[in-house]
């Protein structure tokens, strides 16, 4: 009888869940809508903003742009993160708690306050509207997340696994291969998703740093949520959820998503 | 800027608190560093600094330092404004989501495992979709023509369509939906003493549910709560997207006036103060946290 849920609380919470999806839900009905203005239910049904969000060049220059940024900041942000959690996780140093703090402190500050800060600076520096000053924006957003990831993938890793593997005759470079790379992998492909769903994603910085030649994806749907409201959006929408959900799927089915994020 | 980036930390290389350091440390060290440097401690000085420089209109800055933008900020009633409502939005959306989120936490705690992982997942899902487009999705479903009312008008509940969106009432129901995966995830991590064995002592000792619920689940959960609580707060006084949508350019807050005052106006040295002011009530709310928490521990 104790901690049986009642019929009355799981209503409810079937509710709840229904208000934290809606918003997610209601685009994708919206998305097939043939109207030329936002109604609902759509008075007719078709691809017609689907084809209208392919044709549209700001939106597609953006799209390529949020990519091209987001790979990057992946690559660079693995490259600089991976190094630091090993060296934090694995050597004694005056200083390592600093560094460490120092390194994640970044997730601590609001974007609206970050973004502006990072403008002050880019201004000065001519990084405003560049691809560089978008790649170094994002990487103070995404790198606290990797180093966060691969402090609790090494710290799985005990070291006496690779000094086994040692002393049963392995050369280093085959340890690294059969034994290290292998119980990182998980902690790798975690980061690297992560970042690139952050950085793809990140807005608030990159309202700041953006310019008229260069924005990103989610610069341009919020310039057009703001001053239009059609159906396009929902199509938008739609796609960024969908291949959401596809990178989650292949990770969850690959590792596990609870593997992944260190949460049991 | 490149040579920056190589040429900085190796500079620092020669100090010799750095000596004590392993090369190899040093080495592993030195990109992350780079980027900290770049894009984390140079703007944050450089925010500070320029939140005590004399203004002119137009981005101009100049070199003479005053207390000016910090008078200014607080002797105008719009400044005043512009904090209460932070201040309401963040309570009211932190308290409001606590309420929502408390449930589906007891929810996923109880459940068996089997359907918990799955919701589990679905409860964070939102956090990976951007939060344009869930605002997007309160446009659609809160504006004069949307699904809401909709649904109410033909029910005959109403006759002319409410106002949801545009004003503070949209903000705070688009707040809430954003904030709660936020608060679910800070519940359930505090929910690790929360076990069945207390509640079963309690109810043979003849306590009712509500009682149960009050003296033994209540206070068990409390960690998690003011780790999600504060976590909301801050998350709601500085979150800039959901109001500026939802709002319709009629909800003032203390970020959306960062906002207008650094990208619009071009005053960044009023955008500068108005964000150390952003910071401090951070560091108040913090403060608060860890009062909260010393005395339930």
């Amino acid at each position: 009888m104790i901690g049986r849920m009642s019929l009355p609380f799981r209503m409810l919470v079937a509710l709840l869940y229904i208000f934290l999806l809606a918003p997610i839900l209601i685009v994708l009905p919206l998305s097939f809508s043939n109207d030329a203005y936002l109604t609902f239910p759509p008075q007719s049904w078709g691809l017609r903003w689907y084809a209208a969000m392919f044709r549209h060049q700001g939106l597609m220059e953006a799209l390529w742009v949020s990519l091209g940024v987001a790979a990057t900041v992946t690559i660079l942000g693995l490259a600089a993160g991976v190094p630091a959690a090993f060296a934090i996780r694995r050597y004694e140093f005056t200083g390592r708690d600093f560094i460490l703090n120092l390194f994640t402190a970044p997730l601590l500050l609001p974007s609206i306050v970050l973004g502006l800060a990072i403008l002050l600076v880019f201004v000065q520096a001519r990084l405003l509207g560049t691809y560089t000053g978008l790649v170094i924006a994002h990487l103070i957003v995404t790198t606290p997340y990797v180093i966060r990831i691969m402090l609790t993938a090494f710290s799985t890793l005990p070291p006496s696994v690779e000094e086994a593997a040692t002393m049963l005759g392995a050369p280093p470079f085959t340890v690294f291969r059969r034994v290290t790379l292998p119980l990182m992998m998980p902690g790798f492909v975690a980061s690297a998703a992560l970042s690139f769903l952050l950085s793809f994603d990140e807005v608030v910085i990159s309202l700041f740093i953006t310019g008229p030649r260069m924005r990103t994806l989610p610069v341009e749907i919020f310039d057009y949520v703001e001053s239009q409201t059609d159906p396009m959006t929902a199509a938008v929408s739609v796609v960024l959820v969908v291949a959401t959900l596809l990178i989650i799927f292949l990770i969850e089915r690959t590792l596990g998503l609870s593997k992944t994020v260190g949460k049991s | 800027m490149t040579t920056t980036i190589a040429t900085t930390p190796s500079m620092s290389a020669a100090t010799p608190w750095i000596r004590r350091i392993p090369l190899v440390v040093v080495l592993m060290l030195i990109p992350m560093a780079a980027i900290n440097l770049v894009a984390f401690i140079l703007p944050v000085a450089r925010l500070a600094m320029i939140s005590f420089i004399e203004s002119r209109s137009g981005g101009v800055l100049t070199d003479t330092f005053t207390l000016e933008n910090y008078i200014d900020f607080f002797t105008d009633s719009f400044s005043v404004e512009l904090i209460s409502n932070s201040l309401l939005l963040g309570f009211i959306v932190t308290l409001a989501t606590l309420i929502c989120a408390y449930p589906i936490a007891l929810f996923l705690h109880r459940v068996s495992p089997r359907w918990r992982n799955f919701l589990f997942v679905i409860t964070i899902s939102p956090l990976l979709v951007s939060s344009v487009v869930r605002t997007y999705g309160w446009m659609v479903l809160l504006g004069d023509q949307g699904v809401v009312n909709g649904l109410l008008m033909s029910a005959g509940i109403i006759q002319t369509p409410v106002r949801l969106v545009n004003n503070s009432l949209g903000v705070y129901i688009g707040m809430v939906e954003v904030l709660i995966p936020y608060m679910a995830l800070s519940l359930i991590a505090g929910f690790g003493r929360l076990d069945m064995v207390f509640e079963e002592a309690a109810a043979s000792l003849g306590a009712n549910s509500w009682t149960r619920f009050r003296r033994v689940i209540l206070p068990l959960t409390m960690p998690g709560i003011a780790l999600g609580c504060l976590l909301c707060f801050v998350l709601a006084i500085s979150s800039f997207i959901t109001p500026k949508l939802l709002g319709g350019g009629r909800v003032f807050l203390l970020a959306t006036e960062i906002y207008d005052q650094a990208v619009i106006q071009l005053e960044w040295p009023s955008a500068a103060a108005t964000s150390v002011i952003v910071l401090i009530i951070f560091g108040l709310a913090l403060a608060l946290y860890s009062r909260v928490v010393k005395r339930f521990d």
